[in-house]
């Protein structure tokens, strides 16, 4: 079974929440997309400044649940969300939520890297000019700090005007979580950031999420369950698109309550 | 040998033999029209026909510029009005309009691009040349009958909308959601997205279709020679008649062949015709390879 020698073990097993008003909280959540009934009355309060996995078979809305977070899930064909999502109190599913407000607060790191068809500095600066930002030095600065952030800058700052499309896979990725903390988030969702990757990018990347979580909340979709050990002190579990479980990580993983997490957590249900 | 293994070969060879067949038409054409322009320009330098303006066969003179302008002009100002009209209705095709809307509408693009040119020139004269006349041409106090190069171009430009439209919702479908998404998580609108994502991603496809556009656009004969008045002087303004090259041949070929020269002229305006285009096609082609190196 696992080995909890890489978890750093939290203080007792009964505290799950914060104290502190939670960034992202969850009510009710009810989202149908075309008729199907996707995501259940979720209820959910995702604990600041730590890393949660939200894991669960294929299909079972884990996706849905996380770009319900940021609307992205408006862009979706026939897509109904009700109930409410409060980002800082503030629910972003409201008649007065202004969608690229919202968005700016979360970064957003898909599966594959998607580099904007723009230079590196470019695709750094992309977000802090579409909020307006047109002085060059800052940009500069901007662009030097996220970079140094990600571990990218002595890669590229010989080439900051070559094309992001030619970097290697695991470089675009590094670029695209500085692209999306230039524009200065509180959370960071990350929606299997390293499913594309190598090894060795994987590792660079999911060390930059555990240090990068003193800053940001962050919330990471994963079907990888020894990454979900490795990088988060949280965890939900989603079946059918209902939240199963949701506690810290070595009870999830380890003394799961419920007879369907047991069975993921074993493997015989993929 | 075995039966099977000769009737592959057959195949095999056969297709190579239609295909360079059908190459090799290609050539004929060029080689058929330049024997033919030969006596042309025998008797005067290339460079003069190509930028003498003035046209009057009986007396010998062949300047050819009115045509090429001719053809310039109702070209560039078809894809004036057709570009931006089919990229911002190719966008909204892809990125706004409902799956039905979407499914409705580019069906109906083929159907248009199915109409033969010759409506279209009926078109153009019933409502495009008298609306010149009437209303726009007044407007900037112009007097002018609407037979136009601005008429031509007008009608041409809804010619090329549907085979333009449907390349480029081709081209937009291409491009990930994952990237609008990156764009969108940033804050960046929908609009913005489009502005400086999209359309940026999509580039080499849009030229491409443009440039399938213009090819149509300068080969097209029938629907423009109805529209553009045909008077063989170099267009000043866009309310002026002009005369393409392919309406110069359509309209004259098999008539006053009994002037010396005449013939050859109008084989040498074909050749001409089919140099632009060909030279159009070789030069987009190059644009698009650097395009498409650099992305």
């Amino acid at each position: 079974m696992y080995s909890l020698s890489s978890i750093e073990t939290k203080e007792t097993q009964n505290i799950i929440f914060p104290t502190t008003q939670p960034h992202i909280q969850i009510k009710d959540l009810n989202v149908h997309i075309e008729g199907k009934h996707i995501l259940k009355n979720i209820n959910l309060s995702i604990p600041n400044n730590s890393i949660t996995s939200i894991i669960g078979p294929s299909g079972c809305g884990k996706t849905t649940l996380l770009k319900t977070l940021n609307r992205l899930v408006d862009d979706t064909k026939g897509v109904d969300v009700t109930g409410s999502v409060l980002v800082n109190g503030e629910d972003i599913y409201g008649k007065h939520a202004e969608v690229t407000h919202i968005r700016k607060k979360m970064g957003l790191l898909s599966q594959k890297p998607f580099p904007l068809p723009m230079s590196i500095f470019d695709n750094v600066a992309y977000g802090p000019r579409i909020h307006g930002e047109r002085d060059k030095k800052i940009l500069k600065g901007i662009v030097e700090t996220q970079l140094r952030n990600v571990g990218l800058w002595e890669e590229v700052k010989d080439r900051l005007d070559a094309s992001a499309t030619r970097l290697s896979i695991g470089q675009q990725q590094r670029l695209c979580l500085a692209r999306g903390l230039a524009v200065k988030p509180e959370i960071i969702l990350g929606d299997e950031s390293t499913s594309a990757l190598d090894p060795i990018s994987t590792q660079t990347i999911e060390n930059l999420l555990v240090e990068l979580k003193k800053d940001y909340t962050i919330v990471l979709v994963t079907h990888i369950l020894r990454q979900a050990r490795r990088v988060s002190d949280y965890i939900i579990f989603v079946y059918n698109g209902e939240i199963v479980e949701f506690g810290k990580t070595e009870d999830v993983l380890l003394h799961p309550k419920n007879e369907i997490t047991q069975q993921y957590v074993k493997g015989f249900i993929t | 040998m075995n039966l099977r293994l000769i009737k592959d070969s057959i195949v095999r060879n056969l297709s190579a033999i239609l295909l360079f067949a059908s190459l090799a038409v290609v050539l004929l054409i060029v080689l058929g029209l330049g024997s033919k322009s030969i006596p042309l320009l025998q008797t005067e330098k290339l460079g003069n026909i190509l930028t003498e303006s003035i046209w009057s066969p009986l007396k010998g003179n062949f300047g050819f510029l009115p045509f090429i302008m001719g053809t310039v002009w109702v070209t560039f100002i078809s894809l004036i009005i057709a570009v931006p009209l089919c990229i911002l209705a190719s966008v909204y095709l892809v990125e706004y309009a409902s799956d039905r809307l979407r499914n409705l509408v580019l069906p109906l693009m083929n159907v248009l691009a199915a109409i033969p040119p010759v409506l279209y020139g009926v078109w153009g004269i019933l409502f495009v040349v008298p609306g010149i006349s009437q209303f726009v041409a007044p407007l900037f106090g112009v007097h002018t009958t609407g037979y136009s190069v601005f008429a031509g171009g007008i009608v041409l430009a809804v010619m090329i909308f549907p085979i333009m439209i449907s390349i480029m919702v081709e081209v937009l479908l291409t491009i990930p959601q994952e990237l609008k998404a990156a764009s969108l998580s940033l804050g960046a609108t929908k609009w913005e997205t489009i502005q400086k994502v999209i359309l940026k991603k999509a580039k080499p496809g849009i030229i491409a279709a443009t440039v399938l556009g213009v090819s149509r656009a300068f080969g097209e004969t029938v629907a423009v020679l109805m529209v553009c008045g045909n008077i063989p002087k170099v267009p000043q303004s866009i309310f002026d008649a002009g005369y393409p090259i392919p309406a110069l041949i359509a309209n004259n070929f098999g008539e006053m062949m009994s002037i010396p020269l005449y013939d050859s002229a109008l084989m040498f305006a074909a050749l001409l015709l089919f140099v632009i285009i060909f030279g159009f096609n070789l030069l987009s082609r190059i644009i698009l390879n650097r395009l498409e190196e650099k992305a």
